[in-house]
């Protein structure tokens, strides 16, 4: 197998066995997004000195005798986490030639483990999006189908992971960032708990729904990179101080014992026939792996969205006041501060963050508050419950991950249908819980020439990350669905 | 809960964002259009439900009271949009 | 002012907190510096900079509070305070808003004639400072007519407490003794430097008059710029008599901010018309709830030093001291602990209060060494002041002992043992030195008898002399006297 092509358990166990060094695969991946990058698009920077300088570190940590959890693995950061000296654009004009003088605590925690920083990768600018197509620093194109949408907003990561221009990507979810590009690029994407994984250093979309995670190939990718980001940081108040259960040493083979919850308001048909068969059939499977399916209900995951797009907006109306021309970033001159404020954040913001501004600043703003911002903290907390009660009846929720597979450029216009896609992820968001997609079969939508990857969405209680893991390895053991088609560019020499 | 307009300009002018009248009117219709959906909320019944700020709960995380190092001041000003010497410098400052 | 109005007055204070770094990130919270050179990404507000909050300041929270008698909630948290302005990083300020960590409570405090006053608090609420703005420009360093401002960050997220009070103040003389009794307080409680010339106590206040007996509020003012004690004096008592001469001409006063001009004497409007301001107040989602334990507070409560007023009380109505005596020992906090160690050594407040603030004082004057730092012990003071009780010596004596003190010569006792400086009482002793002095100055016995009686002076003071000053100078006038004219 191509080194590229590796999973990041590999190369780490070929790079501490001192097999091969991080030098060469440090090469390979570079040399493989310099070939590709023309037409997929995934990196904002492509760090070739960074990443070369970071490989010399680990092989010489390596040969010192170090055995390091993802020695030479090539990783790609998504441009919302900080990185020292790297530019950190979060996919917007206003920090377009923005370098960070500090690094983020989950992206230094996987360098300590020995990762290769690639590149920045591409995204809806500050997170908000569900296509990649509202960076204002580039086009990144789906793996599977050029004409395509990776997904959004860790679209750069995934398409980055899917592409074998890096074995990690990390990703931030919101409301389904990391899991919704997972499921339309063939890859695994894994939100843990909030709070498991250090916000601190990731540019803030809204802060109490913010959480990194990664995207591999792998779901025993997703448990090393998980196991070695998770853990109470300081700098971060909300970082949970609870110890971290290990994952990726507790993998499973089977599911016998588990009971897996399938919820009665996401029922598939109305996905169409060929993507409703390919839910019906996963969870067939995750019942022939010894999982006893049972119904659940969460009858107010319908508000899931409606709640999200009042807490989420209103937070962000805050989180992104600081970006206004006086310290770093953009500025627009003008006759007054305000002024330069007004203009400066007039010309830095693309259309979908201003839309998300006005509404949570409307939501915030007197007279509007409790109508608004109270009564969706408070559906929050129904939603909250919901989930509690349906796992009392169970340990996983299996559900789809997005609601239909990667889209063409522009067919999403209007904001409330773009929204939509969210739909399946949101509610887990809302309620904190951990939740992974994994690819679970093809579909080729009407008029395409090629067929897309769909994703099963595992959902555990808060802090239950090894089972989502562990179920979610033992699922792609069984049915490996992502070996069945290959991107449609082909790999060196493949 | 309204289904009132929003108006537009006001919320703009507190969010510091300039808003050319096309974009008024754009925002306008689609802000509408999206609390429309989120009007959906006005049937839940909250009366008896406690606001979730944060879904895992935590109380007191604080940092003991010691000094770490700060940013090197070159670093700091070298991303300003426009300094003199040791300072930020902004347009004039005009009291509200 | 008019004998048919009364002043109504408010005082909202912004006090910064001692504390060895910021509320939210480990930059160090000191005044001055190079500008720019105290900030990091949490308190320059970086891109995904979070804050994580200062234990010390809280604490400093709970004891201010407390010492003031406020209630401290079980339960507090953060809120962000929305409102865009280039000194403020963050464009929102972290602050509280509705379950602040203090509620309620009272300052106490004295006026020059000794009347103790009492003024209740709203709240004290716990928050960040902002960045400093040099307006240039103008050439005046004011706002109005810059052209440009500089901003320098290193005071961005100092530790702040606001403290708002009721509007229980009635005149400029209360508002300067309510702000010297909550100085006097904090800096005693070692929360704040609280040095006005250093920002660390900044103070706005809102002023309206109405008439006598009324119980309705007049429309008020705010005042702000008001740069010292003496400032908030000037500023309130003329806004007092604008508004006075404004509604005595039948005019209105109008709700508004106004500044005080230090060099003009007045205030004047700085915002005629009040934006509403709609800071859209809500939860920090960067931090997370405080849950004070009841066994802190208790802890602390038990913890507080005596404050002022509590001080105030004993030493007027206990020990016997004048407001006077009383406020200068007060606002001299070790020179306080000195006295009390002395009364308590040598159980003589009047003595104490009278060699503490007398020689003692000058003395440490003369030399720039706080009295408690000299080598005069209380243990050593209260030994002289016994010298002094028990007649062993003369107050000639102990003044030139307190100056030997000073210089290190330790216990005034041994002095006095070592040296033979003990008064001499014995009357046939000071019968030997006046009989000697009579017959030395047979001239001023005879202008003594002819009815110079001044001449008695001089003659004492000889025998004085000739006692090296040792002589009772009680018992040397008795038996002068009686030689003289027996
Ligand atoms: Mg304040
Ligand atoms: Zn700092």
């Amino acid at each position: 197998m191509e080194i590229i092509e590796r999973s990041a358990a590999q190369i780490a166990r070929e790079v501490n066995a001192r097999s091969l060094s991080a030098r060469d695969v440090t090469e390979a991946v570079l040399a493989r997004i310099d070939a590709v990058e023309g037409e997929i698009g995934s990196y904002v920077s492509v760090l070739h000195e960074h990443a070369r300088a970071a490989a010399a570190r680990v092989d010489e940590r390596v040969d010192a005798g170090e055995s390091l959890p993802l020695a030479g693995v090539p990783l790609a950061v998504k441009d919302n986490m900080c990185l020292v000296g790297t530019r950190t654009t979060a996919g917007s004009k206003m920090l377009e030639h923005w370098r960070a003088p500090y690094t983020a605590t989950a992206v230094q925690r996987l360098l300590d483990a020995g990762c290769v920083p690639v590149g920045k990768a591409n995204m809806d600018e500050f997170a908000m999006g569900s296509s990649c197509e509202n960076s204002a620093l580039g086009v990144t194109r789906n793996p599977y189908d050029l004409t395509r949408v990776p997904g959004g907003s860790s679209g750069g990561s995934a398409a980055a992971v899917a592409a074998f221009e890096a074995a990690i990507g990390m990703g931030s979810d919101t409301g389904g960032s990391i899991r919704e590009p997972a499921a339309f690029c063939n890859l695994v994407g894994f939100k843990p708990t909030y709070g498991r994984i250090s916000r601190y250093g990731l540019i803030a979309f809204a802060s109490s729904l913010d959480q990194i995670g990664p995207l591999t190939r792998t779901v025993e990718d997703a448990a090393l990179a998980y196991d070695v980001m998770a853990g109470k940081d300081p700098m971060d108040a909300t970082s949970i101080d609870r110890a971290v259960e290990p994952t990726a040493t507790h993998l499973r083979t089977d599911l016998s014992g588990m009971k897996v919850g399938l919820v009665k308001q996401f029922g598939t048909s109305e996905l169409g026939g060929e993507i409703d068969a390919v839910y019906r059939k996963a969870y067939q499977d995750l019942q022939a792996l010894g999982a006893e399916l049972v119904e659940v209900e969460l009858p107010t995951a319908d508000y899931g969205l409606a709640t999200y797009y009042l807490i989420a907006p209103a937070e962000c109306s805050s989180n992104l006041a600081r970006f206004d021309g006086v310290r770093y970033g953009m500025r627009v001159d003008g006759a007054d501060v305000h002024d330069m404020y007004e203009k400066t954040r007039a010309a830095g913001f693309g259309p979908e963050v201003k839309r998300r501004i006005l509404i949570g600043t409307y939501a915030l703003s007197s007279g509007y508050y409790d109508a608004y911002y109270v009564r969706a903290q408070k559906a929050r907390t129904l939603i909250a419950r919901d989930f509690e009660r349906a796992f009392a009846q169970c340990d996983l929720i299996a559900c789809p991950a997005a609601s239909s597979p990667a889209f063409q450029f522009n067919a999403k216009s209007d904001p409330y249908s773009m929204y939509l896609m969210d739909y399946y992820t949101i509610p887990m968001s809302l309620a904190g819980l951990p939740a992974l997609s994994v690819p679970c079969g093809w579909t080729t939508p009407a008029g395409a020439d090629r067929p897309m990857p769909l994703g099963l969405q595992l959902t555990a209680p808060l802090f239950k990350e090894r089972d989502v893991l562990a179920a979610a390895h033992a699922y792609e053991q069984k049915t490996q669905h992502a070996a069945a088609h290959k991107p449609a560019i082909a790999t060196v020499g493949a | 809960m309204s289904s009132e307009k929003i108006d537009v300009r006001y919320v703009a002018k507190l969010a510091r964002i300039a808003l050319t009248d096309d974009e008024v009117e754009r925002f306008g219709a689609q802000l509408g259009d999206l609390l429309e959906h989120v009007n959906a909320l006005s049937k839940l019944d909250v009366s008896q439900v406690a606001a979730t700020a944060q879904v895992v709960e935590s109380r007191n995380v604080e940092r003991v009271d010691e000094t770490r190092p700060c940013l090197d001041r070159e670093t700091v000003l070298e991303e300003a949009p426009q300094r003199q010497g040791g300072f930020f410098r902004v347009p004039r400052i005009i009291a509200e | 002012m008019s004998t048919n109005w009364e002043a109504v007055i408010g005082i909202e204070c912004h006090v910064e907190l001692r504390t060895a770094s910021k509320m939210f990130c480990g930059c160090a919270n000191e005044f001055g510096g190079e500008p720019n050179t105290k900030v990091c990404p949490v308190c320059l507000a970086l891109p995904g900079a979070l804050p994580v909050p200062n234990s010390a300041a809280i604490e400093h929270m709970i004891a201010a509070g407390l010492a003031f008698g406020a209630e401290i909630p079980a339960f507090s948290k953060f809120d962000r305070k929305n409102y865009f302005y280039p000194d403020m990083p963050k464009d929102y300020q972290i602050s509280q808003y509705d379950m602040p960590l203090t509620q309620g409570g009272t300052v106490r405090y004295w006026l020059e004639d000794g009347t103790m006053k009492a003024c209740r608090l709203t709240r004290i609420h716990l928050e960040e400072d902002t960045g400093k703005s040099t307006h240039a420009g103008s050439g005046d360093g004011r706002i109005a007519g810059s052209t440009y401002s500089l901003v320098d960050f290193n005071r961005a997220g100092v530790p702040l407490m606001e403290c708002v009070s009721e509007p229980d103040i009635r005149s400029a003389d209360e508002a300067v003794a309510y702000l010297e009794a909550l100085r006097r307080t904090l800096q005693q409680l070692g929360v704040s430097d609280v040095k006005m010339e250093e920002g660390s106590l900044r103070c706005d206040a809102n002023v309206s008059i109405r008439p006598l007996g009324a119980t309705e509020y007049g429309t008020k003012t705010e005042i702000k710029n008001m740069n010292s004690f003496r400032s908030v004096h000037r500023a309130i008592t003329s806004e007092i008599e604008r508004q006075i001469a404004l509604v005595e001409k039948g005019e209105r006063v109008v709700q508004e901010t106004r500044g005080w001009d230090e060099v003009r004497g007045v205030t004047h409007s700085m915002r005629s018309k009040e934006q509403a301001h709609d800071y859209r107040y809500f939860p920090d989602p960067d931090l997370v709830p405080m849950e004070i334990a009841r066994e802190i507070v208790e802890k602390v409560r038990a913890s507080l030093p005596e404050l002022p007023h509590a001080r105030f009380e004993r030493y007027t109505s206990q020990l016997g001291l004048d407001v006077k005596q009383a406020t200068q020992l007060i606002d001299n906090l070790p020179l306080a602990q000195y006295f009390d160690a002395v009364v308590a050594a040598s159980n003589n407040p009047k003595q104490a209060t009278n060699f503490v603030l007398g020689d003692l004082s000058r003395l440490a004057n003369e030399h720039e060494t706080p009295v408690h730092a000299s080598p005069v012990t209380p243990e050593h003071l209260a030994e002289l002041i016994a010298l002094v009780e028990g007649k062993t010596i003369n107050s000639k004596i102990a003044k030139e002992l307190i100056e030997r003190m000073w210089r290190g010569d330790g216990s005034p006792k041994a002095i006095v043992e070592k040296e033979g400086l003990a008064q001499t009482s014995d009357p046939a002793a000071i019968e030997r030195f006046v009989d000697d002095v009579l017959a030395a100055n047979e001239k001023s016995v005879a202008d003594y008898r002819a009815g110079k009686t001044n001449v008695m002076g001089f003659l004492v003071g000889q025998v004085m002399k000739a006692s090296k000053g040792k002589a009772d100078p009680a018992l040397v006038n008795g038996v002068m006297k009686r030689k003289l004219e027996g």
